[in-house]
């Protein structure tokens, strides 16, 4: 983890990116489910904060080119978004009353 | 109380009285023998929707579609004059599937001037000819002509591509849609080429999966998350209500009404909603798709919200006020698993917010979705224990009661065309 992932202005949240800078949704659900509520907690209280800034960080660079490190961050964010389901709505990792039904997601937009 | 104009009879329902009031059998969804009729009646016959055009952006453009259930691939290609055909992905030599990258169950796609088959190398350009015969000298009166591919009817509407598997159509396209859903045409569905594409294997008929998306009667009890982050807002009893809702031929619409999400106050919205301006009814920020768009909101009610238009027998196209599409489709696999298919589309992201907006949209399609499914196994589980002969529909329900009286009555058709049919 000596190697720097995320733009400078955002290395408080490097803690995170080996975790959490992941380039597909079923690498975040599966890293959503197997991540304790605290662990889900603590990123988005690090992070939640710091999402607008984030984003217009991002939107500084065309969407199709985005540095290696921006496009880092908005990988971050959109773990953002899939850990806040679990804090905000269910207050568990899992959907509540979902029973054993799974819903792949097979194919969406890069970056 | 009713929120919103009902026909002159009082009640959705009653404004079509062959559909009756009273209870409803599922047997349709539990028997393995119905399936089996259900399938040759409906699946053999009726238009179904294997993809749409921007699949195939270029000539000589092709996909691979399992049409789960039907023992069926297709290959659907555009021609080097640019016409969409589809073809039975089976080389008529000895029976190989003909496309196919992966494993012979992956679906692929890409562009091709010709196909050639894996097993003995015959070959077979975009329009199904076959233009290449391994040692054909070796052969017995091989006929000039026959060799090609066997074509499968197919035709485009709106730019969604569906094909017929019946050897003779009793319908073009255009009739079998009908004049509701035939009003779309021209719709900008085009411009929304993003897509995000979803799969799941239920334990459940198909029927009743459709059931769950064709009301939103059981959203208030089985998403009240849905509903806001308050406890206030997490109202079960809250009384959901169609603005409108109509039938024509086999096809069903229930346009939905409501105040729009943008326009609701923060402490009822959940913070990463406020984040992304996106949720449930999708991205805040609408893109401009013009000034009028063809078939939505037919019934012109204001604060028009969705239309869930349910095209017979197994796609659903949800079209939203703010700019952005779903279809949904449903493929049996026996008499309680199928196959369902979303797919999200949106006018490109322009930018990370605007990415962020459809990426939150798409999470939350699959978040109160896997509740969806998660109750299916249930559902499917109590129909097939039998307790009850039939279930009560309310008026919300009037799809649900549409669909299945639809679906018995193809098969019904059906079984009594069959030569030695004692109803004949």
């Amino acid at each position: 983890m000596s190697e720097r992932m995320l733009p400078t202005q955002f290395g408080d949240l490097e803690p995170f990116a080996a975790t959490w800078c992941l380039a597909t949704e079923p690498e975040r659900w599966a890293q959503r489910l197997r991540s304790s509520m605290e662990e889900l907690q603590t990123f988005y209280d690090a992070f939640f904060p710091r999402a607008e800034a984030a984003i217009a960080y991002c939107d500084g660079f065309p969407l199709d080119d985005l540095p290696a490190d921006a496009e880092r961050l908005l990988q971050l964010l959109h773990s953002l978004l899939m850990v806040s389901y679990a804090v905000e709505v269910w207050k568990q990792p899992e959907v509540i009353h979902c029973g054993s039904a799974r819903i792949d997601r097979i194919l969406e937009p890069r970056p | 109380m009713t929120r919103f104009p009902r026909p002159a009879e009082g009640t959705w329902t009653e404004h079509h009285p062959e559909l009756g009031t009273g209870p409803v059998s599922f047997e349709d969804s539990t028997s393995p023998a119905f399936y089996e009729r259900e399938r040759a009646a409906i699946f053999e016959r009726a238009w179904l929707n294997v993809g749409r055009v921007e699949q195939l952006p270029r000539n000589g453009s092709y996909f691979t579609k399992n049409l789960p259930g039907l023992r069926t691939s297709v290959i659907v290609a555009r021609n080097p004059d640019g016409r969409v055909r589809a073809f039975h992905n089976v080389c008529r030599h000895r029976g190989n599937k003909l496309v196919w990258e992966g494993t012979p169950r992956d679906e692929t796609c890409g562009r091709a001037r010709q196909f050639v088959c894996k097993y003995h190398g015959w070959r077979y350009d975009l329009d199904g000819a076959c233009t290449y015969v391994h040692q054909p000298g070796e052969f017995f009166d091989l006929p000039e002509d026959g060799l090609g591919l066997a074509p499968i009817h197919s035709d485009i509407f709106a730019g969604f591509i569906f094909v017929n598997l019946a050897r003779e159509l009793r319908q073009t396209l255009r009739d079998y849609l009908g004049p509701m859903v035939g009003a779309l045409e021209g719709y900008p569905f085009d411009a929304m080429t993003e897509r995000y594409s979803f799969r799941a294997e239920n334990d459940s008929n198909w029927k009743v999966f459709i059931d769950a998306f064709q009301e939103y009667y059981h959203v208030p009890p089985l998403h009240t998350h849905q509903l806001g982050p308050t406890p206030e807002a997490q109202n079960p009893e809250y009384e959901f209500e169609g603005a409108h809702y109509q039938l024509d031929g086999p096809h069903r619409l229930v346009t939905t009404s409501g105040t729009h999400k943008h326009h609701w106050p923060a402490e009822h919205l959940y913070p990463a909603e406020a984040l992304t301006r996106s949720g449930s009814t999708g991205p805040w920020d609408a893109p401009d798709l013009g000034e009028t768009l063809p078939g939505v909101n037919p019934s012109g009610i204001s604060r028009w919200g969705i239309d869930n238009f349910q095209v017979f027998p197994n796609l659903e196209i949800l079209i939203y006020e703010r700019g952005w599409f779903v279809t949904y489709r449903y493929w049996p696999t026996s008499h309680n698993t199928h196959v369902f298919e979303g797919d999200l589309h949106f006018v490109p992201a322009k930018n990370a917010r605007e990415r962020l907006a459809h990426e939150y949209a798409a999470l939350t399609f699959k978040e109160y979705g896997l509740q969806d499914c998660g109750t299916l196994d249930g559902t499917q589980m109590g129909l097939e224990q039998g307790a009850f002969d039939s279930f009560f529909l309310n008026d919300q329900e009037i799809l649900v009661r549409h669909f299945h009286k639809t679906v018995g009555e193809w098969v019904d058709a059906f079984d009594r065309a069959q030569p030695g049919s004692p109803k004949r």
